[in-house]
């Protein structure tokens, strides 16, 4: 038998299911005795959360934080006012996603303002596009703002290694890329963290589709180590609410093991061609600047030696000021899971997703963006 | 950003890019990062124009399939809890 995936979307969704489900989540967490803390940390979780309301259907049972898992929001300023330097550049075509396009840099200029004012910025679906325009302007140094979990790095392998292959000199790649586990480690690892805000994690829904790529395997880690739960989840509602039984189960049982929820797609060792064509073209950075986390040791990617013609950092030479954030954007604290965006005084009048100050109102996954979309949390 | 869509593949062809239809939209992707072969039919997890894995049919099914029973077991290892 065929599966039609919307039917399955559409299964995910029911009504019925989802409030029978949260009722037997309530009546499991009446044993607990008390709200458990569970760090969600992906966008998409986010976001599904918000939308479906079941930070509502669940309130008191589970206090969600939503973590730093939207790659546009923990991209520090700094990265983005070295976009806008590059893409000043008379010779440069700049290319990225089409979120990153909008992310105000220090002086609240996104690429999409320096577009408007002459520079050559373009939007990519797919990073292979980036080869198509380079080929089409010889003339041009054709720069690719790479950004992205692991769910997009791989892609950005294969793009680096076409170009190689075909002999192209004049496409380049800024390399953005972040590692998941690194940053779940040092959420769970910094002390200050915890005291800033006491945020006390119990448990993670681990993301969907970064785990297609890396498998449940890291995970254990975790599970072992710091003794958290983590349960990987799709992104329907049925999926979630199944990821925080499954959670609240092992709270209740005292234990923390890793669960997969999402074995439609996720295995143990996950996509290994995707994991090997990344380990062939990049390797860790020392240190990287996380919007919100700060510097975390061996948490992005930067390309390797053998392929450094293609390193836009390497090649092109930027002198960069201090970054300023806006001074009164707590996006910071709302990654690291300390303060919710309705306790930021910009939140939904002067930051808005039209005109977003900060990075967590840019991507439709950031925190502020969900609680914006969905309001809700304006009447709490 | 990290949101992939699974879409079902209408056409592959011999340069490892296939034509999939997304919601009702069809689009081109590349086939590189997959690690084994995709036919026609399939159901693919495809992000920034790339598939990034086959849809597990049967993993697919047997949750939908098996939702009932899991209320049901719930219901049972609720009974071991309160016992
Ligand atoms: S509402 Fe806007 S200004 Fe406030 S924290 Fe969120 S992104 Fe920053």
């Amino acid at each position: 038998m065929r599966v039609e995936e919307i039917s399955i979307f559409e299964a995910y969704k029911d009504k019925e299911r989802v409030l029978k489900l949260s009722e037997k989540i309530k009546k499991l967490s009446e044993k607990i005795g008390r709200t458990v803390n569970i760090m969600e940390f992906c966008g998409g979780h986010t976001h599904a959360i918000m939308k479906y309301g079941i930070d509502q259907l669940l309130k008191g049972v589970v206090r969600f934080i939503h973590g730093p898992g939207c790659p546009v929001c923990v991209m520090p300023m700094q990265r983005i006012d070295l976009a806008i330097e590059l893409a000043k550049r008379k010779d440069v075509i700049m290319c990225s996603y089409g979120d990153l396009l909008r992310v105000p840099g220090s002086k609240r200029k996104s690429l999409l303002n320096v577009r408007a004012e002459g520079a050559d910025v373009r939007m990519v679906y797919s990073c292979l596009d980036t080869l198509k325009i380079a080929k089409e302007n010889p003339d041009k140094k054709v720069i690719f703002f790479a950004i992205g979990f692991e769910t997009t790095t791989p892609q950005t392998a294969v793009l680096i290694k076409k170009a190689k292959e075909e002999g192209i000199k004049n496409l380049f790649v800024v390399s953005n890329h972040v590692i998941t586990p690194a940053a779940i480690q040092h959420i769970l690892n910094a002390p200050e963290i915890r005291e800033i805000g006491k945020v006390e994690i119990d448990a993670f829904i681990g993301p969907g589709h970064v785990s297609v790529i890396i498998g449940t395997k890291p995970y254990h880690y975790f599970a072992e180590e710091f003794q958290k739960p983590v349960v990987i989840a799709g992104f329907e509602p049925l999926n979630v609410l199944k990821a925080v039984y499954l959670i609240l189960k092992q709270i209740y049982k005292g234990r923390a093991e890793v669960k997969n929820n999402y074995t439609r797609f996720v295995t143990y060792k996950g996509n290994l061609k995707a994991q090997n064509l990344v380990a062939e073209l990049f390797e860790l950075r020392k240190e990287f600047e996380w919007r919100g986390l700060g510097t975390i040791p061996y948490s992005a990617l930067k390309i390797r030696k053998e392929y450094e013609e293609f390193d836009a950092e390497k090649v092109f030479e930027v002198e960069l000021p201090e970054p300023k954030e806006h001074p009164a954007c707590i996006c910071g604290k709302v990654i690291r899971g300390v303060a919710r965006p309705t306790d930021c005084k910009l939140f939904g009048t002067v930051c808005t997703p039209s005109n977003p100050l900060g990075s967590c109102m840019v991507s439709s996954e950031g925190a502020c963006a969900a609680y914006y979309k969905y309001r809700r949390a304006l009447v709490q | 950003m990290c949101l992939a869509i699974p879409s079902k593949v209408v056409e592959v062809y011999e340069d490892g890019t296939a034509l999939v239809d997304t919601l009702g939209v069809k689009r081109k992707i590349s086939l590189e990062l997959m690690p084994e072969p995709v036919n026609v039919g399939d159901y693919v997890l495809v992000h920034v124009g790339f598939a990034i894995q086959k849809l597990d049919e049967e993993e697919a099914l047997k949750s939908l399939e098996l939702f009932e029973e899991i209320i049901e077991e719930m219901e049972k290892e609720e009974g071991m809890y309160e016992g």
